[in-house]
């Protein structure tokens, strides 16, 4: 076999990854072919080196807590007490556990519903036609939307603000139809979701603007439906436009 | 090389998600390049495997399963989509001109303890498609058949990228050697 060949062979031969009768014979040659051996040796560094180096960051006790919480399986309980206490501590237990099942129901019930808006946000703003009705006046985009979502809607006026209507399109949650405008101030364009209350009523009403999968949202309900406020600008751009949607949606 | 175990029937997700804890964490924050981000994706990925535990068919290399489901995860997020957008130019099956140490001065007897930082600059540089399929078998020891289940891509995609993956660090590590 020629020399070049040995060598294509010698990542799959340290990768552990070649059949026993090939890595026999290039074990034979390995031991008459000092260019070889040398290349295999200076690439059995470089692994070790890449092992290491990419052995690197270690997640927080913090997180893993989180976690783990997050995953758990609920552990058996010793029932080493009197009837009494036993079947009070089964009612406490069943209480408990319903209550912790119900939490945690929602905490990943709304894990989801921030995911999927993530999904939405990330996917519209790397779309070539992000939005199917262009337009920066609210009196077109508003009508649009008419016989395509189950619900109206009022748009804030934005002379006076540095915020941008680019667009809306119709959006799907779960299997349920509502609004998805776009927003733009400076380079950062930000989603407003509209969606019957019902769609999401996992999320409840945010205390301000919060940081969920990397991104900046509040959300709230207000005469019946969901506004979440969606995307990578600023905390206080986020709240400045929920702030106008929020009086648009009181007048 | 690491050959996984087939998960009992009787183990639970917690059981089979939490040992991989750490190696995943790592893997995110390689991917996404900050701490933040990478607890985002770790965080989705054990909320969305658990929501699929029901699907996962025992006896399955249920590693792959959870690598895919994170790697997945980060595709479809910012940092993944922009990622996406940088495409490997060659033909992905053609493995390219063999990489071949300069034995006169291998410049890989030249990364050792002292030289860390240069190799994490040189690794952060890399295109995620070259760095992911680098980690998985350098850092995870996942085999070639492990690795294209957990990104979904053929056998000879993996041989190709990790020879491509070999070679561009390879360079990189002499260019910034040169300039040390």
């Amino acid at each position: 076999m020629a020399h070049e060949q040995w060598q294509t062979q010698i990542d799959a031969y340290l990768d552990g990854e070649l059949n026993a009768e090939a890595m026999h014979a290039l074990d034979a040659h390995l031991r008459t072919c000092p260019a070889c051996a040398a290349d295999v040796l200076a690439r059995v560094q470089l692994k070790r080196a890449v092992k290491t180096a990419g052995t690197r960051f270690t997640p927080s006790a913090d997180f893993r807590s989180k976690i783990q919480k997050q995953i758990a399986t609920k552990p058996r309980r010793s029932w080493n007490f009197g009837w009494t206490l036993a079947t009070a501590t089964l009612a406490l237990l069943l209480v408990a556990g319903a209550i912790t099942t119900y939490i945690g129901r929602q905490n990943l019930h709304q894990q989801q519903i921030y995911s999927e808006l993530a999904d939405l946000h990330v996917a519209t703003l790397g779309s070539p036609n992000p939005v199917d009705v262009v337009s920066s006046d609210r009196h077109t985009v508003k009508p649009w939307f008419q016989g395509k979502i189950p619900f109206t809607f009022n748009l804030p006026e934005l002379q006076n603000s540095e915020f941008t209507l680019i667009g809306g399109r119709v959006a799907y949650l779960g299997q349920t139809s509502g609004a998805h405008l776009i927003y733009q101030i400076r380079k950062h364009q930000i989603s407003v979701f509209m969606f019957p209350e019902s769609a999401a009523d996992s999320l409840g009403n945010s205390s301000g603007v919060e940081r969920r999968q990397t991104f900046n949202v509040e959300t709230w309900t207000q005469e019946g439906l969901r506004y979440v406020v969606f995307g990578d600008a600023a905390p206080e751009d986020i709240q400045k436009l929920s702030e106008l949607l929020k009086s648009t949606a009181k007048s | 090389m690491c050959v996984s175990v087939p998960p009992l029937k009787t183990a639970t997700f917690e059981e089979l998600a939490m040992p991989l804890f750490e190696q995943l964490y790592n893997f995110a924050h390689w991917l996404a390049q900050n701490r933040e981000e990478a607890e985002d994706l770790v965080q989705e990925t054990y909320v969305k495997a658990l929501r699929g535990y029901s699907s996962y068919q025992p006896g399955t290399n249920f590693r792959a399963w959870m690598y895919r489901i994170l790697r997945n995860t980060f595709l479809t997020s910012r940092t993944g989509l922009k990622a996406k957008m940088t495409v490997p130019l060659e033909s992905e099956e053609d493995g390219g001109a063999p990489v071949v140490a300069d034995t006169q001065t291998p410049e890989a007897i030249l990364i050792d303890r002292s030289n860390q930082a240069l190799l994490h600059s040189a690794l952060e540089e890399l295109p995620v498609h070259s760095r992911e399929v680098l980690l998985l078998c350098e850092v995870e020891e996942m085999s070639y058949q492990e690795i294209a289940e957990a990104l979904e891509i053929p056998l000879g995609t993996v041989m190709s990228r990790l020879s491509r993956a070999r070679a561009a660090l390879r360079t990189l590590v002499k260019q910034k050697l040169e300039k040390s």
